[in-house]
């Protein structure tokens, strides 16, 4: 996007320099590149990501105590199955990180070996989630019980969403990087997706903390 | 196999929306068929449909805005006869179809009139007044239109095969929950917005990087022009807020179809909660729709009063106010709900503050036409005929922030009128504007002044005709959405108030005329320097309309109103800076990807609207294999040669120098006196 | 790469070249994995065992959370207060700002109107 700028004065012949500020954050060097653009666009949804769970939070903080005769949190919650997942989790996330240093060091073995292991931790997490839902389903405490319970599965239920969508992109990143190597865009695109991943590890320190630790002590 | 889709859905047996929808589907296939038979088509597809290119992006919004504010004013206009005739009478429209028609008329105006109006304008303006040669995601650009296109599409089809909702424009529970609307109505509602919802906090996410991360060397956040500063704050502001609409239909939409408890009045659902999620939602989205039209005014005023805008510093300053309080107000939309003193009290003294930054801008316009030399364009019209109506509506929201007196008026009239009051003073006279100020720019010529004029007056007499009655009707009792009464007090002020929406009325087909005389004649409006109202802001630097690249080279700027600092250096000198070295540019490839999303965005609303399970699962994965494709491109941009640069920047100079030379020769003495 | 401008979130550096770079890179994920492991065995800890005093069970896992978040952030998302994070910060920082104020928003509007609204056969059994 480098380009001759016109001369700020006619007056003074060879034209001034450019008088920004190197300062970052006052963005006066021009358009940022494209890996810095794109990392921040992605960081903005991130936060609109965030707070459209904050409104499921929020919901489920209110309705919590609308059990309408059926279960409440500390009945339903099983805490070994919760630190199984969040313990895949955060696994999960460490492999992405060792993945986003293969990637900076070019190593095609090493991308694929931690996304993969990324990955099958992230499935494990739904598999057990699954289990859960399905259990407490069979019981009898579906979503369509109380509000309660509607609260619990559409909060931990979007989150699973979010993750089955980051297991397919994980797949789709895994398939991009073998076909096209270690192209910028694909890095950006990479950047993208491990941003996606470890706020996905955030929300659930939510979820795990506030939804379950909590609701099993009240 | 269809669903819940019978040709029961189409209203055989209800002669308005049958006739309409008849009559609307003759016209668009004689439309379609005339496009295709002129060979119109390919050009269409590659130079608007896929394109992703920031001005044809906005003005396909804009667009859309227009001719979707003819569907709205219908609306209007059935509402307002309806309630003229109703007078102890049943009137023409019955109460299950009024309620669809105000419910539409609702939707239709702030999602698919206002939000585009404001959105296109923020999409073509921004990126030209940041000095740089798009947005920063193009594609995205595209897509978040086609999707809003769907949504408004959506909507619109209801009209044919279905019903529309019929709780107002907010479908408040339990009223829209399964067992009060067993119907299509709410869904449509529902799925319409959760499609263009999505696009619309793309678009947010587009522009806020596109002004945080991309703007012409040298220039600081101080040097922006204001316009941008107020797309910065609506932008932040959906960011923030449309993911709550996203989350509270989602609930909503769990509700009807699975049978969740959110919202429901028995297993524990709380219908108030609704209401509370929505208008966090609710309440920044009217901020949303105003902020652009505040940074239009801005512009517009400080370029017709020949002066810098006065109290840059204090406009940011109070614009950023303005973005943060409006998060912290939401509650007055529902003082009677039951909060009770103490939080009515916080919400209400929040809602009364934040009418101060508001009051600092509209200071700072006065003082920015005092002592300039005011030039009484169509633009500028729109700008003074905003100060005066948004204050009156402003202190009627002050007076309505007091809850005691909100206890009297809540969704009475007065309401209707406030609020109206400061979107169409405010958000839709903004929105005409920047329309007229802008057209030139985009296309090349300009709108005809007279008959602008003469629209902005019908407007403006019209809509003080049509809603100080309203006014009053809130003071003497009458409650909002009524399809019949019997108070005779109130049925002179509602025979008024149908006046008024006829001299309404009489200005929008103006400004149809307008558009169609405007580009009959064009030949002879044409501007060929790119700068015809004497501009400020580096927009006004490039050719109208300008390259796909924007500016041949990316401006440095070195100070506020880069562009006016230009100008005067060539006035004085009487010549322009010096030639710049003309480089290749590379600009975005096009791409269908916006208009297939949307595609597969409107089979698969449409698929679970009716029930159609099978087209749903169809539909959703045409849509990820759309993004898989499109992820698979190989080449993104194509190249742009210096010479054909040269050439086009060029051609430009030329004519800014025919300018020039001419006007120094008209006036010699004018250019020293303007530096003086 | 950076000219002088601002980090992409998620880097934090410039990209790591050579074996130093694998090393800071492992050593500081490491160590966020350690400190997020502390961290959620706390929490189960102070959740399952009465080592704290009951009604303040949920404001120490709701600091413990916080505390996790900021690790996540510092060390996986390589978020910072440095200058050329400004932007990234500011963004955080508003999105925080959103959800305080409609979390705890409207959980004190909806505590006042369950209150208020309460129906009447429910008044009656309090």
């Amino acid at each position: 996007m480098n380009s001759v700028a016109l001369p700020a004065d006619s007056a003074g012949g060879e034209g001034s320099r450019h008088v920004h500020s190197h300062a970052p954050g006052h963005g006066a060097g021009g358009p940022a590149s494209k890996r810095i653009v794109v990392g921040y666009g992605f960081w903005i949804y991130l936060i609109s990501d965030i707070i459209m769970f904050s409104a499921l939070f929020a919901a489920y903080a209110v309705l919590a105590p609308a059990t309408a005769g059926g279960p409440s949190a500390r009945q339903i919650f099983d805490p070994d199955s919760v630190a199984i997942e969040t313990a895949c989790l955060l696994a999960s996330s460490f492999a992405c990180g060792m993945a986003s240093i293969a990637v900076s060091q070019r190593s095609m073995k090493w991308t694929q070996i931690s996304l993969l292991i990324s990955g099958l931790l992230g499935f494990v997490f739904l598999l057990f989630e699954l289990h859960e839902f399905h259990g407490l389903v069979a019981r009898g405490f579906g979503p369509t019980r109380s509000a309660f319970l509607s609260a619990f599965f559409t909060l931990v239920g979007c989150h699973g969403l979010h993750i089955t969508a980051g297991l397919l992109w994980l797949g789709t990143m895994m398939a991009q990087f073998y076909a096209k190597g270690f192209r910028r865009d694909i890095q950006y695109r990479y950047l993208c997706f491990s941003l996606f991943w470890h706020a996905l590890d955030i929300i659930w320190v939510a979820i795990f903390s506030l939804v379950y630790l909590v609701g099993m002590n009240l | 196999m269809f669903g819940k889709l019978t040709w029961q859905a189409i209203p055989f047996d209800q002669p308005i929306p049958l006739v309409t929808s008849a009559v609307l589907i003759v016209v668009l296939t004689g439309l379609l068929l005339w496009v295709v038979v002129k060979g119109y088509v390919p050009y269409l597809w590659k130079e608007w449909i896929t394109s992703v290119d920031h001005k044809r992006i906005g003005i396909m919004y804009c667009l859309l805005a227009l001719v979707m504010l003819l569907r709205g004013f219908s609306d209007a206009l059935m509402m307002r006869s309806q309630q003229a005739l109703a007078f102890n009478a049943p009137g023409y429209l019955p109460p299950e179809h009024y309620d669809q028609i105000f419910s539409a008329h609702g939707t239709i105006m702030i999602f698919f009139v206002a939000m585009p109006f404001v959105v296109g304008l923020m999409n073509f303006a921004v990126p030209l007044q940041l000095g740089v040669r798009d947005v920063a995601f193009p594609t995205l650009n595209s897509v978040s239109f086609w999707l809003t296109a769907a949504g408004a599409l959506l909507v619109n089809v209801s009209l044919v095969v279905g019903e529309f909702a019929r709780t107002g424009w907010l479908p408040f529970p339990p009223l829209s929950e399964l067992t009060y609307s067993p119907g299509v109505g709410v869904d449509y509602y529902a799925w319409s917005l959760e499609i263009s919802g999505i696009g619309t906090l793309m678009a947010g996410i587009n522009m806020v990087t596109t002004i945080l991360k991309m703007r012409a060397p040298g220039m600081t956040y101080s040097r922006m022009p204001v316009f941008c500063w107020t797309s910065l704050a609506s932008n932040l502001l959906i960011v923030a807020a449309f993911p709550i609409l996203t989350a509270s239909l989602a609930m909503l939409l769990l509700d009807r179809y699975v049978g969740f408890h959110f919202f429901t009045n028995e297993a524990g659902g709380n219908p108030m909660m609704f209401m509370n999620l929505i208008w966090a939602w609710g309440h920044p989205e009217v901020y949303i729709l105003v902020l652009p039209a505040f940074g239009v005014f801005s512009e517009v005023i400080s370029t017709f009063s020949s002066k810098p805008l006065f109290g840059y510093r204090s406009m940011v300053i109070a614009t950023m106010a303005i973005c943060l309080l409006s998060f912290l107000v939401w509650l007055h939309h529902f003082f009677t709900m039951g909060p009770g003193g103490d939080v009515n009290g916080f919400f209400g003294i929040m809602s009364m503050i934040i009418a101060i930054p508001t009051g600092v801008k509209l200071f700072n316009w006065l003082f920015t036409m005092y002592g300039g030399r005011v030039r009484y364009t169509a633009p500028m019209m729109w700008a003074i005929g905003f100060m005066v109506t948004f204050a009156l509506g402003g202190m009627t929201g002050v007076l309505l922030a007091v809850p005691p007196a909100d206890f009297v008026l809540h969704n009475s009239l007065f309401l209707v009128a406030h609020f109206h009051n400061v979107i169409i003073g405010g958000v839709l006279f903004g929105a005409f504007a920047g329309y007229s100020y802008w057209f030139p720019k985009a296309f090349g010529f300009s709108l005809d002044e007279r008959l602008g004029k003469a629209a902005f007056w019908c407007w403006f007499v019209g809509f003080y005709v049509a809603f100080m009655p309203l006014y009053v009707l809130g003071l003497l009792g009458m409650t909002r959405r009524m399809q019949h009464y019997t108070q005779p007090e109130w049925y002179p002020w509602v025979l008024v108030a149908g006046v008024g929406a006829l001299i309404i009325l009489t200005g929008i087909i103006l400004q149809v005329v307008q558009l169609t005389v405007s580009i009959r004649t064009r030949a002879r409006r044409r501007e060929l320097t790119g700068d015809p109202w004497d501009g400020r802001t580096l927009e006004w630097a490039t050719s109208s309309p300008p390259p796909a690249y924007n500016f041949a080279v990316l401006a440095n700027v070195d100070s506020e109103e880069p562009y006016w600092g230009m100008k005067l250096r060539a006035r004085e000198n009487l010549q322009l800076s010096a030639e710049p070295r003309y480089e290749a540019i590379e600009v975005p490839r096009n791409s269908p990807t916006g208009f297939i999303t949307a595609f597969f965005a409107v089979l698969t609303g449409f698929s679970l609207i009716w029930h159609i399970w099978w087209l749903v699962v169809l539909g959703l994965i045409g849509a990820y294999a759309t993004f898989v494709v499109l992820a698979w491109r190989d080449i993104v941009e194509t190249t742009i040669p210096a010479e054909e640069v040269a050439r086009e920047d060029r051609a430009n100079r030329a004519a800014r120098l025919e300018a020039l030379r001419a006007a120094g020769r008209a006036e010699p003495r004018r250019a020293q006196e303007a530096l003086a | 790469m950076s000219v002088g401008g601002d980090l992409a979130p998620g880097y934090e550096s410039e990209e790591g070249e050579g074996r130093e770079g694998i090393r800071e890179g492992v050593r500081s994920y490491s160590l966020g994995l350690a400190l997020a492991i502390a961290l959620t065995l706390a929490s189960f800890w102070v959740a399952r065992t009465h080592i704290i005093y009951g009604p303040g069970i949920p404001v120490a896992l709701v600091a413990l959370a916080v505390a996790q978040m900021g690790i996540h952030l510092v060390f996986f998302l390589h978020i910072t207060t440095a200058p050329d994070n400004t932007n990234n910060v500011l963004a955080l920082a508003f999105g925080v700002l959103i959800v305080f104020v409609l979390v705890f928003g409207t959980v004190w509007v909806m505590a006042h109107m369950n209150h208020n609204m309460m129906p009447m056969q429910d008044m009656m059994r309090m």
